[in-house]
């Protein structure tokens, strides 16, 4: 009993099925072609003439193409779909009928000059590589700063470490300390001509703690105040006076310079030589005149504001 | 012809084709040899002498194929299955692939021409006569909106077995197939052309389909006649020759798919793959343990050696 139902039960559902797909079905005697890529279907039935006839045109016609739609709608409704946006899409598949194209395939284009000329000089194209971590100077930094930590050695750590490639920072740096590590602390170190003075490298500017010492700080302050009120400047007639002769050293040697440059330029060879000569015996007396001119004027003009 | 001096005046008219400025070089790459083509511009023209039908025909179709087309309004007195180097002048100038030259005389009359060209040069035309015509503002319907990709169907035996219908097929696919693209709203499949093979003439017909529901997911189609309906008739063809054709469907090899090496399909769609494999030694190769069969050391050594010691002597015996 429980049998039967079931089959009459499963009957039941087939019939609903066939019902359904009734209204989608369509009976043709040879299968239709697709060109789903193209939306384009293929009937290759035989059409009916006398029916074609019997009924009016236009409505066999009609019959025919809704039959050979409802194909094609259902040939489409089997690809895969998807959701773009709200908006449910079909994804089409590559079109089969082959179409002739409406220009020829492009030529490769002819190699430009630059490209004839690489061939012919056989130079390839080098990938310039991003910067690649430099392990060897780095490494050697760090042991030379550790061992100077365990010998208790204040380290430069500029520009006398070695390093592949050294940039224009570096080798100024590099300069720059070697200039300052003379006995003198570089002070009379001649300068290129046009040399710029070197930036203050390496002096790093001490702040005070915000919260510290608050009588210290208080002190500071009423100095600064008292600094600013006096009405007498604040010069150091010794030190500006040296800066000065500096300057003027500086000067001349670099007027020389450029006196000896030209003229050994302009005259020739020949005579460059008897001209330098003569140039540096007056530079020379020049510089001793000066030299001696000075402290003495330092000394006597000890009230005297120096010359700006 | 004034659509004809709109363009001229933003197309310069340069003998070599060199850019100066950016747009001018992006405007001529796009009208350079490509691997993948742009769609195909249609140009709508009229010939020497035109009829009411015609001129009406040609505007049905142009507002088939819009945007894609451009519709010339002045009369070109051209017999494109003379001469056709007007035509691919034309071509040129707007960058156009196939043509429609509608014209009338009295030995044929409301003529219409289909053509493609190719390389700007003539590939195929053929010559349908209208015999019977109504037009899109004849049938009173709501129209589906301008540029929705068509549905195509070609129905009639002719179209698979003679050679004039079956070139006609192709270019009426060009013709009016649309941008190609890899995906289609299924709610825009709105518009449906069908054309039918029968007796010698063509019969086309513009429906808009109404997708109903079914009981299952496909829907149930229903057809409301909109558009242009024309009962044409074959007439004269010029078709390109075999090797002219064979060159125009030669494809670069850039688009051809790249095959995966080592991997094939048999017939029921199952995937195999190759490995390659260095040659192994088989005296070396691991198979099951067999513990019994190792050598073994120490008591076992001992009695194989006396064991040997036996046999020796009375090898010695027999020699």
């Amino acid at each position: 009993m429980a049998a039967c139902s079931i089959e009459d039960v499963l009957a039941k559902a087939e019939q609903d099925e066939a019902e359904k797909l009734k209204s989608i079905t369509v009976q043709k005697e040879l299968d239709l072609e697709f060109d789903i890529g193209n939306l384009v279907a293929y009937d290759v039935n035989r059409i009916d003439i006398r029916q074609f006839r019997e009924q009016k045109k236009d409505d066999f016609l009609r019959s025919l193409a809704r039959d050979n739609t409802q194909l094609l709608i259902n040939e489409i409704w089997k690809h895969p779909t998807e959701r773009v946006e709200e908006v449910i899409v079909v994804k089409l598949p590559e079109p089969t009928t082959v179409l002739p194209r409406e220009k020829p395939p492009p030529k490769p284009r002819p190699p430009t000059k630059w490209e004839e000329f690489a061939k012919l000089k056989g130079i390839q194209k080098k990938k310039k590589t991003n910067l690649v971590w430099d392990d060897v100077a780095k490494n050697e930094l760090h042991r030379l700063r550790n061992i100077a930590r365990a010998q208790k050695i204040k380290v430069p750590g500029v520009g006398l470490t070695p390093t592949a490639q050294q940039s224009k920072t570096d080798l100024v740096r590099a300069v720059n300390v070697a200039k300052v590590s003379t006995a003198s602390a570089g002070k009379f170190q001649d300068r290129l001509p046009k040399e710029k003075a070197p930036r203050n490298t390496g002096k790093k500017r001490k702040f005070q703690p915000v919260i510290g010492n608050f009588s210290n700080e208080k002190q500071r302050q009423l100095d600064l105040l008292k600094v600013m009120d006096s009405k007498k400047p604040r010069l150091d007639v010794n030190k500006a006076v040296n800066k000065q002769m500096r300057e003027d050293d500086r000067e001349e040697s670099a007027a020389k310079f450029r006196k000896g440059g030209k003229k050994g330029r302009k005259g020739g060879n020949f005579s460059g030589k008897g001209k330098g000569g003569k140039g540096k015996g007056g530079g020379g007396k020049g510089r001793a005149g000066g030299k001696g001119q000075g402290p003495p004027g330092g000394k006597k003009g000890a009230g005297k504001p120096g010359k700006r | 012809m004034q659509k004809l001096l709109e363009k001229k005046v933003k197309v310069q008219y340069v003998p070599c084709k060199k850019a100066n400025t950016k747009r001018a070089k992006r405007f001529l790459d796009n009208r350079a040899p490509k691997l993948t083509e742009n769609i195909k511009n249609a140009m709508i023209m009229k010939g020497g002498n035109t009829s009411m039908t015609v001129t009406q025909a040609l505007k049905d179709i142009y507002a088939l194929k819009k945007p894609s087309a451009v519709l010339y309004k002045k009369k070109n007195i051209t017999r494109p299955f003379e001469d056709s180097t007007s035509l691919e002048f034309f071509s040129k100038k707007t960058d156009s692939s196939l043509f429609l030259f509608g014209s009338h005389n009295k030995k044929r009359p409301n003529n219409l021409i289909f053509g493609r060209l190719f390389d700007f040069h003539v590939l195929d035309m053929i010559e349908l006569g209208i015999e019977k015509y109504i037009s899109l503002s004849d049938i009173k319907s709501s129209k589906c909106p301008e540029g929705t990709k068509p549905m195509l169907v070609f129905a009639g035996e002719a179209f698979d077995h003679e050679n004039d219908h079956k070139r006609l097929k192709s270019l009426l696919t060009d013709f009016f197939r649309g941008p190609v693209v890899p995906s289609v709203r299924l709610a825009g499949l709105e518009h449906v052309l069908h054309f039918t093979a029968l007796e010698g003439k063509i019969y086309m017909r513009s429906y808009r389909s109404l997708l109903k529901k079914s009981g299952c997911r496909t829907p149930r189609i229903e057809l409301e006649e909109i558009g242009p309906s024309f009962d044409f008739i074959l007439r004269r063809t010029h078709l390109a020759s075999d090797d002219l054709y064979k060159t125009a469907h030669r494809q670069p090899k850039a688009l051809k798919p790249k095959k995966k090496k080592n991997i094939s399909h048999d017939t029921f769609g199952t995937k195999f793959g190759r490995l390659h494999m260095q040659k192994q030694d088989l005296a070396k190769l691991q198979t099951r343990k067999m513990k019994g069969l190792r050598k073994r050391r120490g008591p076992a050594a001992a009695a194989a050696a006396v064991v040997e010691g036996e046999t020796s002597p009375k090898t010695t015996e027999v020699e």
